[in-house]
């Protein structure tokens, strides 16, 4: 049987607050194969950001236990989850959390300076995946100056510019009109078609149909795990 | 990696120039007045060594009492307690190197055309081996011209240009007062002196010529002062003991009746007026650290507020990989580029206001290797010191609350 890309056992997290021990997630089990495309839904306060964080290595599961690949999680030290997190993970953001200051190839090759590349690798990698989402053209400009629809394929450009195999969305068309979002998603479907493992937060129907299993979360717990039917036409 | 961390630390510095500049400026004001501040005091200092060393080392000067008639008194060295034997005498003391009576006086000195006023030093030849003062051309007179009362002189170089001109003096006949006198040699530059005398507008003339022939004498055999010469520095104090008890033997002063003299240690007085200026030129630098310290508080405080203002931007670096040292990396090196950056135009801003010092008022200053490595070091001290309190404070935040700092 094929080794999944995350395997989640009786994971559970709680975060002290004034009123005690509050549990975000509880006893919460999954597993994720390679290529798959997965919807994380649910309303607001249901885990699921809990969630991807403990997914994206930005956070470490209270008990239970959380293996990337294979590897357990809970073993790795701090410079070892950031070496996770930029290799192995693309992000993508809600709010795109581009870096202002810099151009828009800049704020894509950002990871690699991580990983000690060169300046002239940096750069070249960077037009790459920016041809990649088709912003070639905007490579020098800064990322105040194009559309949120843009600064998205922007960030997705970074999410990927280190050949991850796994790419966390944390509500990434949140913040855009309907219709940009369905470009974006249409933009993760053809990436998924590479063979990108996806999972993706939301809590818009019309964005879970673009996933092939929609896995649901309420109160710290998945409710329901199941696979999309096709109503797309 | 390093490079491209540098040129992210150059470029969020120049984000923000005005307040980059800000920061700067306390690193500039503090690296400047230290080096100022260095330059003048070693200036001082140097100029004092070079005054102690002209005057001679391990001076005494001895000068007669004052006299006291009517109730009007006449200063030291107007009574005629000293004389030439006292001077012998104490040339005959264990520790004493030499021992020379001196007549001091100024007068109008003529040579062809030109006449010049100058101070005329009449002495015996153990004068300029108390002075450690050397004949460069010509040579120095003996014992015999002094005894004999020869008229013949030595000249300084200032009051030499100023009879001579381009001329060369030894050999020449000067009319000091009328009478003519023969220039046997010159001496060696000596200066200034510690109260900014020109040490070379003098002639130097056998004792018994200066004081029968030139100021004349109602008391021949008394002087009034004698210079005297230890020979090591650390004899002084007894060696000053034994002349008081020697001088108060020889004018048959009683126990308790005051002495009818002055000893002073010259040498004493001028290291601690040495010692004063090496005291105040460090108490210069100490203020003038302080400013730096009070530069590096202020770059600490700006990455402060940098660290909370970028709390996001740190945030989604963790999230793409950064690693802790990464971002420790990264303020560290703002930090450490503002103060380099300062102090390097403190020095430039330090050495320029010293020579301008220099310059304006003729103090010297003397800019070295050391003071300028010191004031950078400690810059880039400051800078590593209290950069890194920020850059830990950005490194050890929590991603996740960084990432949702808004």
């Amino acid at each position: 049987m094929k080794e999944p890309v995350i395997r989640i056992e009786e994971l559970g997290k709680s975060y002290q607050t004034s009123a005690g021990e509050f549990p975000a997630l509880k006893s919460v089990n999954l597993s994720i194969t390679s290529g798959e495309f997965v919807a994380i839904m649910g309303p607001s306060g249901s885990g699921k950001s809990t969630f991807m964080n403990i997914l994206g290595c930005l956070d470490k599961p209270s008990t239970g236990r959380y293996f990337l690949n294979g590897s357990s999680i809970a073993e790795l030290g701090k410079d070892e989850l950031a070496l996770l997190r930029n290799r192995t993970i693309g992000f993508v953001f809600q709010g795109f959390n581009l870096l202002p200051r810099m151009s828009i190839a800049e704020n894509v090759a950002l990871p690699l300076i991580y990983c000690g590349l060169e300046h002239e690798e940096r750069r070249n990698r960077a037009r790459e995946l920016l041809s990649k989402v088709g912003l070639a053209s905007h490579a020098e400009s800064m990322p105040n100056k194009i559309s949120g629809g843009q600064q998205q394929r922007v960030a997705i450009a970074r999410a990927l510019v280190n050949r991850p195999r796994l790419i966390l969305a944390d509500e990434p068309t949140g913040n855009l009109d309907s219709k940009t979002g369905q470009e974006i998603m249409s933009l993760f479907d053809e990436l998924n078609h590479e063979g990108i493992t996806i999972i993706l937060v939301t809590h818009e129907e019309d964005i879970a149909r673009h996933a092939k299993r929609q896995v649901r979360f309420l109160d710290g717990r998945i409710i329901s795990d199941e696979l999309t039917r096709e109503t797309m036409p | 990696m390093m490079l491209a961390m540098l040129g992210e630390a150059w470029r969020a510095m120049g984000t923000n120039r005005l307040r980059t500049f800000l920061t700067m400026l306390g690193m500039v004001i503090g690296v400047g007045a230290v080096v100022l501040m260095m330059a003048i005091g070693q200036g001082a200092q140097y100029a004092i060594k070079q005054s102690i060393s002209s005057m001679g080392s391990n001076l005494f000067i001895l000068l007669a009492g004052h006299t006291s008639s009517g109730g009007v008194r006449s200063g030291s060295g107007g009574a005629h307690t000293l004389t030439v034997d006292d001077a012998e005498a104490i040339a005959e003391l264990p520790g004493i190197q030499a021992a020379a009576p001196v007549h001091p006086g100024s007068a109008q000195v003529i040579y062809g055309p030109n006449n010049w006023n100058t101070a005329i030093i009449g002495t015996t030849p153990a004068y300029l081996d108390a002075r450690s003062w050397t004949v460069t051309s010509g040579s120095a007179f003996t014992d015999s011209d002094v005894r004999s009362a020869t008229r013949i002189a030595l000249i300084g170089k200032t009051a030499a240009e100023n009879l001579f001109g381009d001329e060369d003096p030894v050999g020449k006949t000067i009319r000091i007062r009328q009478s003519p006198f023969v220039i046997l040699g010159t001496l060696s530059v000596k200066g200034q002196s510690m109260d900014g005398r020109d040490q070379d507008d003098t002639l130097i003339i056998p004792l018994t010529t200066a004081q029968r022939q030139v100021f004349g004498t109602d008391f021949p055999g008394s002087v009034r002062m004698i210079m005297a010469q230890a020979t090591t520095q650390e004899i002084m104090p007894s060696v000053e003991k034994d002349m008081t008890a020697l001088l108060r033997q020889r004018h048959r002063l009683r126990e308790g009746m005051d002495n009818d003299f002055f000893l002073r240690n010259l040498t004493a007085v001028a290291n601690s007026a040495a010692e004063s200026t090496r005291i105040m030129s460090m108490l210069l630098g100490a203020i003038a650290s302080v400013s730096l310290l009070v530069g590096g508080i202020g770059i600490m405080n700006i990455m402060l507020v940098s660290v909370t203002e970028r709390t996001r931007e740190i945030g989604i670096r963790m999230a793409i990989g950064a690693r802790e040292r990464d971002i420790l990396m990264q303020f560290l090196l703002e930090a450490i580029i503002i103060s380099v950056v300062g102090c390097l135009i403190g020095l430039l801003l330090g050495i320029s206001g010293a020579l301008l010092v220099e310059m304006f008022t003729g103090t010297s200053v003397i800019i070295s290797f050391g003071s300028v490595a010191v004031a950078f070091g400690v810059a880039a001290t400051v800078g590593i010191f209290f950069g890194f309190y920020p850059a830990r404070k950005a490194a050890q935040l929590d991603p996740i609350e960084a990432l949702r700092y808004q």
